[in-house]
């Protein structure tokens, strides 16, 4: 690749939260039609140094420039005009809105007198909308949309500008596979164009696939750049975490006791049909699928959250109605939901309080809440997962995605429940932490816990599963025993085209 | 390859801590320097008597802002308390003479709870808008109030033969019993909330109903459970406006709603929910009486203090969104 001017330089950027150094003298280039990523643990600085290039925080010090020339991004519209488009981490879609309305939000197209004109909105929308294969129209409301789909928005949203630098932060956390190959498609399309893109994730396989550099950094310091076909992953995260990781896949060696959890015939209206499997004390039992395949709706039957039709639900044997979270909370359920922001926390609350929440009624000293018993399962639970926090009195809100994310599970895990559910649990997690956390899963089977894991992420699903339930549109396929599963046969099973297991 | 930048320890004070000093202290300053400015115009405003005075005549609103403090942190309005106040002062006044202070008082708060409990039903367990409902419910309580009286105002027969006016007007300790009965509410109320498992979950609910309910948080118990408090609170007051009274007319209440939510506002409580305290609504509840009686000190009609009222309380929450974002002015979003 021929050495290029770039087209937005950062220099020397410095950015302070009270009691953080978020940002220490970063520097930063991109080139036109170039895919450079930046990685870096949670909390390294990844979102705070995009922030700061989209106008959303101001830097302590530092200068951005953009063709050389130097300018001050001194809000996000300035950035805009300034050819910057940050895709954000966290979504920020307004629900109650469409989806034309939310793409081209503060911006609609307007007809004499100021009035909105739709059908220029819908038919810009609709060919954006085409051009990324949604299977959703400009008028669908936000708030009816999937995680994965909502994402799609967001893309879209970026894609109503004519940019010079457009910023992916981890856009992947929550799209399928298939979803995957239709943004790395516009993704080179943007390429062509001549835009530089910046990528966030942490997933290393699609970062070495379509990045041409890598930058990493590491609590809020740079610590340097590599040429992607230069480097291997080991190296890339010797930079990020200042050791290597073992990757290995651990041999699930299962204690299998008891069964703990066993559901028979469970159905939903149209989101499951027929649901049967059963979990044993010790074991972790991965739902794998598309998004969409019903999992999800599975689990918050199972923690109350959804009424079933028909079937039963048995816990050690015995027949129960779970008809709140309450109750499943009673009856030693636990759920790690699929969205942090809006399901898994009060971001406005400390990071202690947040964990202790669904305990609280159980922490107390005659009336009153023990502060020092809440403390010491935060600091522990801090411990074991390595949450990145200033102390336990930090806002939830001003914490990294991944630590947010550690904080909901370190929540759910000190329930220490008979059945654990964990729904996506390593959205947006550093490779260390990811680790880490497969290994906390293991090692509470290990304990004889009873463990449902659902992901999209097929690695995932086979580092830690013991069995894996295979589901496609509401339906089991086909269950896989930790031996005989290999990859093939499971996307061929969640693709549908199987049909399903024979056995009941 | 990699170059590490040395850590430079940050300037002491800068923009971003004063921004979260105010955030955090703004109103509590922002009084202060109220304070020196009116006892400089007036020295008399710092006197003891007039400190008690205006405590003293803060506390029905005060007792009121202790209830709806919970209703706003759990990301509700309550408006209906003014004309329930108004309520149950008439049913205790009316109940005084028929059953005696013995049984009248006991029989009002169960009445004005019931109230409290529909609407927390209506709010919480049935899910209505709480603007709706308690502005609905201000218009229905006003009109039980008149079919209750007759329209008629309310009179104890025989002040002399009673000790209902011990609430009111009696003194202990050389301090106003009214004083003492909203500083032991404070208190109580004060640890509830900050202290025990329910008041964390008033907060969890209103920072974030959704998150609350999957971490198995009855939110529509929680929710109810504000109003009923709120009524409660209500009870009180009205028993302390009659007492101190003796007689009152039926729309005694009329127009508190608005200065008890101020009071909460001032505090520095969110009406998105989610944040306040009761120690700040106490000091939300002084700095509102204080400014109104500044202003009578200062020889304005009493009049005005209406328009300062809500001057003060826009400044107030200006101030309050101003530091959050570290910027006076936002032109944008
Ligand atoms: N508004 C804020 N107030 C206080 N601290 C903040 C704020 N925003 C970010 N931080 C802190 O700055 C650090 C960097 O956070 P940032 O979100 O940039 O991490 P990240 O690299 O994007 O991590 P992740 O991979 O988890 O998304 C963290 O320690 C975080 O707690
Ligand atoms: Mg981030």
């Amino acid at each position: 690749m021929t050495e290029q001017k770039p087209v937005l330089r950062l220099e020397g950027i410095v950015k302070t939260f009270p009691g953080v150094r978020a940002l220490d003298g970063v520097d930063f280039d991109v080139r036109p039609g170039e895919v450079h990523a930046l990685m870096g643990e949670n909390g390294a600085g990844k979102s705070t140094l995009m922030k700061v290039l989209a106008g959303m925080h101001q830097p302590n010090e530092g200068r951005i420039l953009i063709d050389d020339k130097p300018v001050v991004m001194t809000n996000p519209i300035a950035a805009k005009e300034n050819g910057v488009i940050l895709i954000h981490q966290e979504l920020s879609l307004a629900e109650e809105m469409t989806v034309a309305e939310n793409v081209f939000l503060g911006e609609l197209p307007r007809k004499r007198f100021g009035l909105v004109d739709w059908k220029t909105l819908d038919d810009r929308v609709g060919t954006i909308l085409k051009q990324l294969n949604c299977d959703f129209g400009p008028r669908t409301r936000i708030g009816s949309l999937s995680i994965a789909k909502k994402q799609m928005c967001e893309i879209a949203r970026a894609l109503t500008h004519s940019a010079k630098v457009v910023v992916f932060d981890e856009p992947t956390a929550s799209l399928t596979d298939s979803e995957k190959v239709v943004l790395f498609d516009i993704i080179k399309d943007l390429q062509k164009d001549g835009v530089g893109i910046i990528y966030i994730s942490h997933r290393m396989e699609e970062t070495f696939k379509i990045t041409d550099r890598i930058s990493v950094l590491r609590d809020g310091a740079y610590r340097g750049t590599l040429n992607t076909a230069e480097t291997t992953e080991d190296e890339v995260t010797h930079l990020m975490i200042g050791r290597t990781l073992d990757t290995s896949n651990g041999t699930n060696v299962s204690n299998r006791g008891e069964v703990k959890l066993s559901v028979r015939n469970l159905s939903c209206g149209n989101l499951f049909h027929d649901i049967s499997f059963d979990v044993h004390a010790g074991e972790i039992v991965g739902f794998y699928g598309l998004v969409g395949a019903g999992r999800t709706e599975i689990a918050e039957t199972l923690f109350g959250l959804r009424r079933h039709s028909h079937g039963q639900i048995m816990l050690d044997g015995k027949e129960v109605t779970i008809n709140s979270p309450v109750e499943a909370i009673a009856n030693g359920i636990s759920l790690v939901p699929e969205s942090r922001k809006e399901q898994g926390l009060v971001l406005g609350m400390n990071c202690r309080d947040n964990m202790t929440l669904p305990q609280i009624s159980d922490l107390t000293q005659g009336p009153f809440v023990s502060g020092g018993a809440e403390v010491d399962i935060y600091k522990d639970y801090q411990k074991r997962l390595e949450i990145k926090a200033p102390s336990w009195r930090s806002i939830v809100g001003n914490l990294s995605g991944g630590n947010q994310q550690k904080i909901v599970i370190g929540k759910w895990l000190s329930m220490k429940p008979k059945v654990l559910i964990v729904d996506e649990p390593t959205r947006g997690i550093d490779v260390g932490s990811k680790s880490e956390i497969h290994n906390l899963l293991r090692e509470l089977a290990g304990q004889g816990y009873a463990i449902i894991v659902i992901s999209s992420e097929m690695p995932e699903v086979l580092r830690v599963s013991d069995r894996i339930v295979a589901m496609y549109s509401g339906r089991i396929m086909r269950t896989f025993s930790a031996a005989e599963v290999t990859e093939d046969s499971l996307i061929h099973a969640i693709s549908g085209l199987g049909g399903t297991d024979a056995a009941a | 390859m990699t170059d590490t930048p040395q850590k430079t320890s940050s300037g002491g004070l800068n923009k971003a801590h004063v921004a979260q000093f105010m955030a955090r202290q703004g109103i509590l300053v922002a009084f202060i320097l109220f304070i020196i400015v009116f006892t400089m115009a007036n020295p008399r405003f710092l006197a003891v008597d007039n400190i008690l005075g205006v405590i003293r005549s803060s506390t029905i609103i005060g007792v009121m802002a202790l209830g709806v403090t919970f209703v706003v942190i759990s990301g509700n309005l309550d408006l209906s308390v003014g004309s329930m106040m108004s309520f149950s002062t008439i049913v205790v006044l009316d109940l005084h003479d028929k059953l005696g202070p013995l049984l009248a008082i006991p029989a009002m708060f169960g009445m004005t709870m019931c109230l409290g409990a529909f609407i927390g039903f209506l709010v919480g367990y049935l899910r209505l808008n709480s603007l709706i409902v308690t502005l609905g419910m201000l218009s229905a309580i006003h009109g039980l109030t008149l079919t209750y009286s007759g329209g008629k105002n309310m009179d104890i027969a025989d002040k002399e033969g009673t000790w209902f006016d011990v609430f009111g007007q009696g003194v202990v300790f050389g301090l106003p019993v009214p004083i003492l009965i909203f500083g032991l509410l404070a208190l109580v109320l004060g640890l509830l909330l900050a202290r025990t498992p329910f008041g964390r979950q008033v907060y969890a609910v209103g920072g974030n109903g959704t998150a609350a309910t999957f971490s198995g948080i009855r939110r529509a118990r929680v929710v109810f459970l504000c109003y009923l408090m709120s009524s409660f609170c209500v009870a009180f007051a009205g028993m302390l406006q009659a007492s101190r009274s003796m007689g009152s007319q039926n729309t005694v209440g009329q127009g508190l709603e608005l200065e008890v939510l101020a009071a909460v506002i001032l505090g520095g409580a969110s009406l998105m929910g989610g944040s306040g305290a009761i120690y700040k609504t106490v000091i939300g509840v002084l700095i509102l009486g204080f400014i109104q009686n500044g202003l009578l000190l200062v020889g304005l009609e009493f009049y005005v203090q209406f328009v300062v009222t809500w001057v003060i309380i826009i400044l107030a929450v200006w101030l309050d969104v101003a530091a959050k974002r570290g910027k006076l002015w936002s032109p944008i979003a």
